[in-house]
């Protein structure tokens, strides 16, 4: 990013401002929606500002894994398609998607939000297998917030497909939900000098020296954190991220 | 005797269609087409600069197509992330059938990207994927003869029919033959052209006409999408 726009960005957040004219803690509007793609199980689409994301969940049935042969799996993928950013390229899994797709997966994972033994079918043979697929359509900019709020709406749209016993008739939904047991929220907080800001364009994401994903449930526990940027946090800077990431997550939880 | 469309269609109908231009703002152009269950989102990025350096033209700029479907847009299975040979392929003959009315002679070297994603599917993507390509293209300014219309035709038994879904693509009661087609609707020009199953030559003859009649009801929606964005004045 050029210097002067850097400068110009400075002394806008001096004021309390942002580039767009937001105050720093603002969110853009935030649009949900249920059901995007109906070849899924379970889908979403999230608008925040001018960033659209798909997230939709296809269901299988799987063998488990030998460490937990009575649990049902969770898979987590994202892609940073170049439909949705003139940056990003065609190709394997670029590390940012890859990065993505892990920290979206901590906050499900770590807030058992699905209960995965309500999800196995025969121990130690069967069980259910919930891959959860992001895919931007527009990136504008805080990407980590969009997609796990993406990923907790798709699954609470999701419906299991029928099972026979041998395959599954992805033709006929059933009308059983997943166990959802807790709705965990990934807000990201970003540190431009010592300025801390909630939910940057591209154009900010360029100017963030650090930040913070934090994921929070319902009663504010936190169960999953993302460090990231080239700069350092002080454990002051943890405890005011969290405090942002904890009141803004609660905002974003009245969107559903 | 395939006596009714599954979906109680006229055996020369297509499906509802939508379209709607500039949807990703991001993109130099974009577009969107919908086409029953079939839903389209293309991005075009460019002429930028090209790499790696050896495809570059000298004499003109290049197209590139990219055919991806997101892996829970098929009608079973997850789809797996990433370019398969079939949608390396499909990549290639969306390529060639927008080639023919885009002229890149002013930007040597150069490429224009065009991305296509699929959310939802129920057959004839490419199709779909075309007609939403040919939209992006002329969002993003570039010079253009024409549109691009496409649709598949084809044969549902002893029927011939336009636009199959899913449903008849997998008919199991008779021969099906899956013939997409598109066309530039100012020369009635074909710049796709393909064909699975068993047709007569009679048969194939009489389903590209058939694709010649609905094309101007696709043109149609493509022009009112683009329309209505400029008239906006977004």
């Amino acid at each position: 990013m050029h210097n002067d726009v850097k400068q110009h960005a400075q002394k806008f957040l001096q004021k309390g401002l942002r580039l767009d004219g937001r105050t720093l803690l603002d969110y853009r509007s935030v649009v949900v929606e249920y059901g995007a793609a109906n070849g899924a199980e379970g889908s979403a689409r999230v608008k925040i500002g001018d960033t659209e994301v798909i997230v939709g969940i296809k269901m299988s049935v799987e063998k488990p894994y030998p460490d937990t042969p009575d649990a049902g799996c969770l898979m987590v993928g994202a892609e940073l398609l170049p439909l949705s950013n003139p940056e990003f390229e065609s190709g394997p899994p670029s590390i940012d998607s890859i990065e993505l797709a892990r920290v979206v997966d901590r906050g499900i994972r770590e807030s058992k939000a699905v209960d995965m033994k309500a999800l196995c079918i025969t121990p130690g043979e069967k069980v259910w297998n919930i891959s959860v697929d992001i895919c931007p359509i527009n990136d504008d900019g805080n990407l980590f917030d969009a997609a796990s709020l993406g990923t907790l709406v798709a699954l609470k749209d999701t419906k299991l497909p029928t099972y026979d016993g041998k395959s599954v008739d992805y033709h006929t939904k059933t009308s059983q939900a997943l166990p959802l047991q807790k709705e965990p929220i990934e807000v990201t907080v970003h540190k431009i000098g010592k300025y801390f800001i909630v939910d940057p364009t591209t154009e900010e994401e360029g100017l963030v020296d650090a930040r913070l994903t934090v994921a929070t449930m319902e009663d504010g526990t936190l169960c999953a954190l993302q460090k990231g940027g080239n700069h350092t946090v002080t454990l002051q800077d943890v405890e005011t991220m969290i405090d942002i990431a904890t009141a803004k997550a609660h905002e974003l939880r009245k969107a559903l | 005797m395939y006596k009714k469309r599954f979906d109680g269609r006229a055996f020369n109908e297509l499906r509802p269609i939508s379209a709607k231009a500039g949807i990703i703002k991001r993109a130099d152009g974009s577009a969107m087409f919908k086409i029953g269950d079939t839903i389209a989102y293309a991005a075009v990025y460019g002429p930028r600069d090209l790499y790696p350096k050896f495809l570059k033209d000298p004499e003109k700029g290049i197209l590139r197509c990219n055919y991806n479907m997101m892996p829970f847009s098929g009608s079973g299975d997850r789809v797996r992330p990433g370019p398969s040979r079939r949608s390396r392929e499909l990549s290639l003959v969306i390529e060639k059938a927008l080639l023919p009315v885009v002229d890149l002679s002013d930007f040597p070297n150069s490429v224009v990207d065009v991305f296509i994603e699929y959310p939802q599917t129920d057959a004839g993507s490419r199709c779909a994927g075309i007609c939403a390509a040919a939209m992006a293209l002329a969002d993003a300014g570039i010079a253009m003869k024409d549109l691009v219309v496409a649709v598949s035709v084809g044969r549902v038994d002893d029927q011939l029919v336009v636009d199959l879904n899913y449903d008849e693509e997998a008919y199991e009661d008779g021969p099906v033959a899956d013939i997409p087609v598109a066309m530039i609707p100012s020369t009635g020009e074909i710049s796709l052209l393909q064909m699975d199953g068993e047709v007569s030559k009679e048969d194939l003859l009489r389903a590209i006409g058939m694709m010649k009649e609905v094309a101007g009801k696709i043109y149609d929606v493509q022009k009112a999408a683009l329309k209505e964005k400029y008239t906006k004045g977004e």
